[in-house]
């Protein structure tokens, strides 16, 4: 089964594994913010609804939300990222994954962008 | 004027160079009706000799402590500054510098922020303060509010024993988002927070309990009694410190304190009617992400030396805007540099010195007090360099003549619903000599 | 001459047993600690305070003191910070014993002079702003905008319109503005910027209704333009049952020409530390007090002075908030701002306004061909460029304000406001001589030349200082704000 990556015009990929999503954000995303020093995950357990801002992730002089791209509950978030928030500039795709949700409605990641489409959407930003 | 450089060759050379004739053009943007027409209704102006004999004049209208012996306390103390804290401060590098938004060029303020960030850290026992508040009171409102975001409750446990003043400010910030108030009453025998009362507060509701240490009748209270209670039910320790009685009591880190605030005028400041001086404030290391107010902290430039810099600026209003911890942009870094440099240049055997002076002269006016008849100890907790003393008399009528000659006496707690009492507060700035004096002076105008 | 840095700290000049200042020997008896104190209160080891003599002191603070740029060192040019000359009269003044020497809860009768002050000053803060009466007690800008969101919100309750929760604020407002707002548990509702860079005044239209308790406005506003609608503004708010918030942070530009309260504002806050020329200290003291309107003076903060003749006494206003932070405010800063005041006398604090306005407008003219002047109108005290032309050199508005320091200058304020991209907001104030500001205008645009021929002298700028630039990511992710021994 192949991994597909899908984002959101908020710059979140979403990568679905059965009822679970792990979310992140885009290298786009990464490059913008800068320099990310401190990242507040969420609590395991919290429940997010679609495009409610659910993880905040700090660069020196700036501050991002990150929005949950489907609804449902939170199940696990990346602690490796209180030590190390630099995983996010340094792997945004792979090692800077911010949280998994267990998703409620499946019918909400048919309106995410595929990567080609995402990359299209980037060129007009 | 004397600030204005501008000649009037170069105000013209310079409008002619926007294509402007006279200095009106400049305002055309405002509307009409909007502006003022005639002079503001403000005195002047005065050169700078008749601007000294003003202030003179309105000083000598004053009557200052150089002239007073003071043994009035109550939240402003006449401590002993040394000479060379206003010099330092009065450098010009110092005194007309900005906030090091451009670290490179205000290491001096970024360093010398750090050491006072260090210095509070070692007498509150905690491990990370801030750059300091505007005072004592405000940095305790703040605590208050930081503590119900931390455990997102909406209840504070005050003691009746906290001063009046920051009972106050306290209640007018947590009233302004919607936090409720409980007291714990006064013991009207030891003179701190009543511990027979403690279970019949919502200990459960509540995002912190408050502790003044010394409380504003110079008393020690029963800190361990009350960090049990909170601790046990979810809730933080808040304690309100003075930094001079830190140089013999426990830091507050050893009661378990989870944020300490205190009012720094103590620390090398003028009283200057009260202000300017700071607040301090400082916490866990759990909490500093929550901490409101500027904060230093250590790193490296790009040829790997050491430097200084503010940091966990993610904080602050000009990032989070009303998301952010405090509104406080401004805090009051001069008066914490005065603070650095009169604790460094008392050092740890001088500073001790200075608390150790404070107590035993403090004891020595109550032992001497207590032998005058119709006078007795208002409370049966210990101080330190405050205490309140009954006597049933009209102590308004008693300062008066008192000043008369030449005192300036404790603080009637009247006008704070005990009318028999007197607070009197002894600085190591008192000899033997004037509290003798005093002493024989006061025992004359009672007897 | 460039000091270096990397001056031990002065914990690490330390050497056991040194000493520096000295009380005199104890006189009274002595009694036993543990007789006043009881153990289980007693510290066990004293603060591991330095230890160190007087002179080490005296050099360690003046070499820290000699790595600071400053007013008095040279140009600084801080949009929205008046960085004005601070006359050192002031601190003569503010040192005189009859001032720095008395006690706040002193009678009344013993600090008349004292009393005197704060009543004069309250008065001609009032005449400033064309408004009724003044408290002097917030202890800075911040602090003012939280007082008088209080007043404002006292004033709603009293007449029983409490369910007036929302504070409108323009996107081009300072941080200090939403923040007070979320302090008094207001809703911030944000109004855009027009192409004029003053408010929309339609989207305000909709803004507005039952539950507007007021905007915050500052007027000229954070671009240094003067928002030409203001009286239009001032009206749909007050139509709507608002009240209107003057953030005075820019007042440097108005004084003696336009008076808030004569354009609609209810509550002013004034920086003394910008306007009035009391000087920064390195980030404070500075004193922030409000003017109100006749209807809102009995909710302000307290006590104030009033004159019974010619005796001043303390009173409290009818229907005080109560207090912001304890007694007076920072009486001896805002002494110096009365200084200040009675220098210039109204002629003065005009001229002051006028020169402050010509020195913008003069260095504006002289940089907008360079750089991008996104508002390309006649600025008030302070102007903003964009430094977004020097993206394509690989070169950006930090690296600029880097680069400035190596020819002596602070940097104008950057990055603010977050309207304008890569915002650089320059403010010379009127105590500026000619000189420096062509001076200032030269190196300015010999930096534009070197992003284009050499960009790395920027962007690894500065070479200068007593540091080079600083990893301020480190300092966020791994935190070490104090020193520990080893």
């Amino acid at each position: 089964m192949s991994e597909k990556r899908l984002y959101t015009k908020e710059h979140e990929w979403v990568v679905v594994k059965g009822s679970i999503a792990r979310i992140g954000v885009s290298d786009y995303a990464q490059n913008e913010l800068g320099d990310i020093v401190f990242v507040e995950l969420p609590s395991v357990g919290d429940v997010v609804e679609e495009g409610e801002g659910f993880a905040v992730l700090e660069s020196v002089k700036a501050v991002s939300d990150v929005y949950a791209p489907v609804s449902g509950r939170v199940v696990a978030v990346n602690e490796a990222l209180e030590d190390s928030p630099e995983l996010i500039n340094e792997s945004p795709l792979d090692e800077g994954w911010i949280a998994e949700i267990e998703i409620d409605d499946t019918a909400q990641v048919g309106d995410l962008m595929s990567e080609q489409e995402y990359m299209e959407y980037l060129k007009g930003v | 004027m004397r600030y204005l450089p501008l000649t009037e060759d170069e105000k013209r050379e310079m409008l002619a160079s926007m294509g402007l004739e006279q200095i009106d053009d400049l305002f055309q943007d405002i509307p009409p009706e909007a502006v003022f027409q005639g002079d503001l209704d403000v005195p002047g102006p005065l050169s700078e000799a008749e601007l000294i004999r003003h202030f003179k004049a309105l000083a000598a209208k004053n009557q200052d402590t150089t002239k007073l012996v003071s043994f009035l306390g109550a939240g402003v103390y006449d401590h002993l500054v040394p000479s060379i804290v206003k010099r330092i401060v009065g450098r010009g590098e110092f005194l007309t510098a900005y906030t090091p938004y451009q670290p490179e060029i205000t290491q001096g303020v970024l360093q010398s922020i750090f050491e006072y960030q260090t210095m509070i850290c070692e007498l509150t026992g905690m491990e990370a303060s801030n750059a300091s508040m505007y005072d004592g009171a405000s940095a305790l409102a703040e605590a208050c509010l930081m503590a119900c975001a931390a455990t997102k409750r909406e209840l504070v446990i005050l003691p009746a024993t906290l001063h009046p003043q920051w009972q106050e400010v306290v209640r007018l910030y947590l009233e302004s988002q919607d936090v409720s108030i409980v007291y714990m009453p006064l013991d009207e025998q030891t003179g701190t927070a009543d511990l027979n009362q403690l279970s019949e507060l919502p200990w459960g509701e509540a995002a912190c309990a408050v502790v003044q240490q010394p409380n504003f009748f110079g008393l020690l209270e029963n800190v361990t009694a009350l960090e049990s209670r909170i601790h046990a039910n979810g809730g933080l320790l808040v304690m309100a410190v003075d930094p001079i009685s830190l140089s013999l009591l426990k830091p507050p880190a050893e009661f378990k304190a989870d944020i300490v605030v205190g009012d720094g005028q103590s620390l090398g400041q003028a009283m200057g009617f009260g202000g300017p001086a700071f607040g301090f404030f400082a916490t866990t290391e759990k909490l500093i992400r929550r901490m409101p107010g500027r904060v230093v902290g250590e790193t490296v430039d790009a040829e790997g030396k050491r430097a200084f810099v503010l940091t966990l600026q993610t904080r602050e209003q000009h990032i989070r805007r009303e998301k952010a911890t405090s509104n406080i942009c401004s805090n009051q870094a001069l008066n914490a540099l005065a603070a650095t440099i009169y604790l460094a240049v008392l050092g740890k055997q001088g500073f001790r010195d200075v608390g150790y002076q404070c107590l035993q002269k403090a004891h020595y006016l109550k032992q001497r007090l207590l032998e005058i008849p119709g006078l007795s100890a208002a409370f049966s907790a210990p101080s330190f360099r405050e205490f309140a003393i009954r006597g049933a008399f009209d102590w308004a009528e008693i300062n008066r003549r008192l000043l008369d000659r030449g005192f300036l006496g404790g603080l009637p707690l009247a006008r704070f619903g005990h009318p028999d009492l007197i607070l009197f507060s002894v600085t190591e700035a008192r000899t033997k000599q004037e509290i003798d004096a005093f002493v024989s002076t006061l025992r004359g105008l009672i007897q | 001459m460039t000091v270096r840095a990397n001056i031990p700290l002065i914990f690490e000049r330390s050497t056991p047993g040194r000493r520096g200042y000295r009380l005199p020997e104890l006189d009274v008896p002595e009694t036993p600690i543990s007789e006043l104190i009881p153990e289980e209160y007693l510290r066990s080891e004293a603060p591991a305070l330095p230890e160190v003599s007087e002179l080490e002191v005296v050099r360690h603070y003046t070499q820290l003191s000699r790595l600071n740029h400053g007013v008095d060192v040279g140009f600084y040019p801080l949009g929205s910070c008046t960085m004005k000359y601070n006359p050192w009269v002031h601190e003569d003044l503010v040192s005189l014993p009859g001032l720095s020497a008395i006690h706040p809860y002193q009678p009344e009768e013993t600090v008349q002079g004292a009393l005197e002050l704060i009543y004069n000053l309250s008065e001609h803060l009032a005449a400033i702003a064309g408004l009724s009466k003044a408290s002097l007690q917030p202890a800075a800008g911040a602090h003012g905008e939280l007082t008088g969101l209080m007043v404002i919100k006292a004033y709603h309750n009293f007449r029983g319109e409490g369910h007036r929760r929302e504070m409108i604020v323009p996107d081009s407002a300072h941080g200090t503005n939403p923040a007070s707002c979320a302090m008094v548990g207001y809703k911030v509702v944000e109004v855009p910027s027009d192409s004029r860079g003053g408010v929309d005044v339609e989207a305000l239209g909709k803004l507005v209704g039952p539950n507007t308790a007021g905007l915050m406005l500052t007027n000229p506003n954070t671009l240094g333009l003067f928002d030409e609608n203001i009286c239009q503004i001032a009206k749909i708010v007050h139509d709507a049952g608002g009240l209107l918030y003057y953030d005075g942070a820019n007042a440097n530009a108005i004084m003696g020409i336009v008076r808030p309260g004569d354009t609609g504002f209810d509550v002013v806050h004034f920086n003394l530390h910008k306007t009035f020329s009391t000087p920064h200290g390195g980030g404070g003291p500075g004193a922030g007090p409000i003017v109100v309107s006749e209807a809102l003076a009995p909710f302000l903060p307290g006590p104030v002075v009033a004159k019974d003749g010619d005796k001043f006494r303390l009173v409290m206003p009818e229907h005080s908030i109560g207090r912001v932070r304890s007694f007076f405010g920072n009486f001896l800063v805002y002494a110096k701002a009365y200084a200040y005041i009675l220098s210039h006398g109204p002629q003065g604090l005009r001229e002051v306004s006028e020169a402050a306005v010509l020195n913008a407008n003069y260095v504006m003219n002289k940089l907008k061909d360079i750089f991008e002047l996104p508002y390309d109108r006649i600025c008030m005290h302070e102007f903003v460029l964009s430094g977004a032309c020097l993206k394509e050199y690989g070169v950006r508005t930090l690296d600029l304000a880097k680069r400035l320091s190596d020819y002596g200058f602070h940097a104008p304020t950057i990055y603010f406001p977050l309207i304008v991209e890569e915002a650089i907001m320059i403010e010379p104030t009127e105590t500026e001589p000619k000189s420096t500001l062509d001076e200032f205008i030269e190196v300015m645009r010999q930096i534009a030349e070197e992003a284009k021929e050499n960009p790395e002298m920027l962007t690894s700028a500065p070479h200068n200082a007593p540091v080079k630039r600083l990893d301020e990511a480190r300092a966020a992710r791994h935190p070490v704000l104090r020193w520990a021994r080893q």
